[in-house]
C-alpha cells in the first residue's frame, strides 16, 4: 500500500539525477528490491505511469532485480535461501541465524538520452 | 540521441531517512525520549499507550503523536482526555506515518517541557516498518489473538525494533498460541529483542515495562 510514495520517490531520485546529466529523457531505470523488502514490483508498476506522466521520466521502463532473501546459521554456518516463509536452519535446525541479503531496496542506475553533442 | 547509463546506486527511502534524522536531532536537542509504537489494527496500541501515560504521567511530562487514516479523533480524544499534549496526524488514508509527518508535527507539541513523546503509527504491520520516523526507539505492539505465526509471515516489522510487547496474556488460555513458536519467529529476526508479555486490561506484566523505560529516559539524558 506503500508503493505509491515509493514510486514517488522513485521518480524523485530518478529526475534529478536525469537533470543533473542533462537527460532530454530517461528511457530505463534499474530497480533492486531484496525478497524480504515487502514492496510489490505490479503495484510500483501500476503507479509509476500516472506519477511519471508529466516529468522527464515519461515513459520509461522499470526493471526489477530481485535479490533471494539469504539466511545464515550463526551455529553450522550454513547460507540457505527462504523462498516462502522463514524457517530454523534446515542443516542444523538452529535458530540463531543472520540474515545476509534480501533487504535490499535501491535505485542501481538510469538510462537516459542526451541530445548530440556536435564537436567543432 | 545517444544512450547513457548513469549509476546511481541510492536507497529509495534515503529522503525519508535524511528528514527521520533531522527528527532525531530536535527531540536530541531538546532532551526528549521518543517511541514508535506500531501494531495491527486491535491490538491494543491505544490502552497501552494509556497504561503507559497512566503510570508516568506523575514523574514525566508525556506528549502524544496520533496517526489515524481518516478523520476520526476517537483515540487523540482518549489521550488528550488523560491530560496529555496530544497532535493529530490524519495521513488521509495513508497506511504509515513516515518522517516528514513527524517533522510537521513536532512543532505542535511544546518539546522544550516535555520528557517523553509517544508516537501512535498507523494500524498496519507492513508499511510502517519501511519508514524511520526518528523516534528513539521502535517498539511493536503484537497481540495473543493475533496468532503465533505473525513473525513468520510480517518478518519486515520485527528486524527493526528495539523492543516488543505481547498484549492480552490473559487471553491464552481461550486462543491457540503457542508462545515458543512466537518467540522463535522473532529470535531468527531479532535475536535477543527486548520482549515484554503484559494484559493491558489486568495490568499483569505492565510493571517491569514502566521501569525499564523509566530507566532507558533517565540514562538517555545522561548520555
Amino acid at each position: 500500500m506503500h508503493e505509491l510514495s515509493v514510486t514517488e520517490s522513485i521518480l524523485s531520485i530518478a529526475s534529478e539525477y536525469a537533470q543533473k546529466a542533462e537527460a532530454k529523457k530517461v528511457t530505463d531505470i534499474h530497480l533492486v528490491i531484496g525478497r524480504l523488502s515487502s514492496i510489490v514490483d505490479d503495484s510500483v508498476q501500476f503507479y509509476w505511469d500516472f506519477v511519471a506522466e508529466d516529468s522527464i521520466c515519461r515513459g520509461a521502463k522499470l526493471h526489477f532485480e530481485r535479490i533471494p532473501a539469504m539466511l545464515k546459521c550463526q551455529d553450522c554456518d550454513f547460507t540457505y535461501e527462504i523462498t516462502e516463509r522463514l524457517t530454523p536452519c534446515p542443516k542444523c535446525g538452529g535458530y540463531n541465524t543472520a540474515i545476509v541479503s534480501g533487504e535490499e531496496f535501491y535505485l542501481d542506475s538510469i538510462e537516459i538520452e542526451k541530445e548530440e553533442v556536435k564537436n567543432p | 540521441m545517444s544512450a547513457i547509463r548513469v549509476p546511481i546506486v541510492e536507497k529509495i527511502f534515503d529522503a525519508n531517512d535524511q528528514i527521520a534524522h533531522q527528527n532525531k536531532q530536535l527531540m536530541a536537542q531538546n532532551h526528549v525520549y521518543a517511541i514508535n509504537i506500531m501494531a495491527s489494527p486491535g491490538a491494543g496500541k491505544t490502552s497501552f499507550i494509556l497504561q503507559t501515560i497512566k503510570h508516568l504521567q506523575s514523574e514525566f511530562k508525556i506528549g502524544v503523536i496520533e496517526g489515524d487514516t481518516a478523520a476520526v479523533t476517537i483515540d487523540a480524544d482518549k489521550v488528550a482526555a488523560a491530560g496529555m499534549p496530544a497532535v493529530q496526524i490524519n495521513t488521509g488514508g495513508e497506511c504509515h506515518l513516515d518522517a516528514s509527518m513527524i517533522s510537521n508535527a513536532l512543532p505542535q507539541l511544546p518539546l522544550d517541557e516535555l520528557d517523553l513523546v509517544i508516537v501512535e503509527n498507523v494500524g498496519n504491520l507492513i508499511c510502517p516498518a519501511a519508514f524511520d520516523l526518528g523516534t528513539t526507539i521502535n517498539l511493536l505492539v503484537a497481540s495473543v489473538p493475533e496468532g503465533d505465526d505473525k513473525p513468520y509471515k510480517y518478518p519486515n516489522i520485527y528486524r527493526g525494533l528495539n523492543v516488543l510487547v505481547i498484549n492480552k496474556t490473559d487471553l491464552k488460555p481461550y486462543v491457540q498460541f503457542d508462545m515458543d513458536y512466537f518467540t522463535r519467529g522473532v529470535q531468527l529476526l531479532n535475536p535477543g529483542l527486548t520482549t515484554f508479555p503484559v494484559s493491558c486490561r489486568t495490568g499483569e506484566g505492565i510493571a517491569p515495562w514502566i521501569e525499564w523505560l523509566k530507566a532507558e529516559i533517565l540514562a538517555s539524558r545522561q548520555g
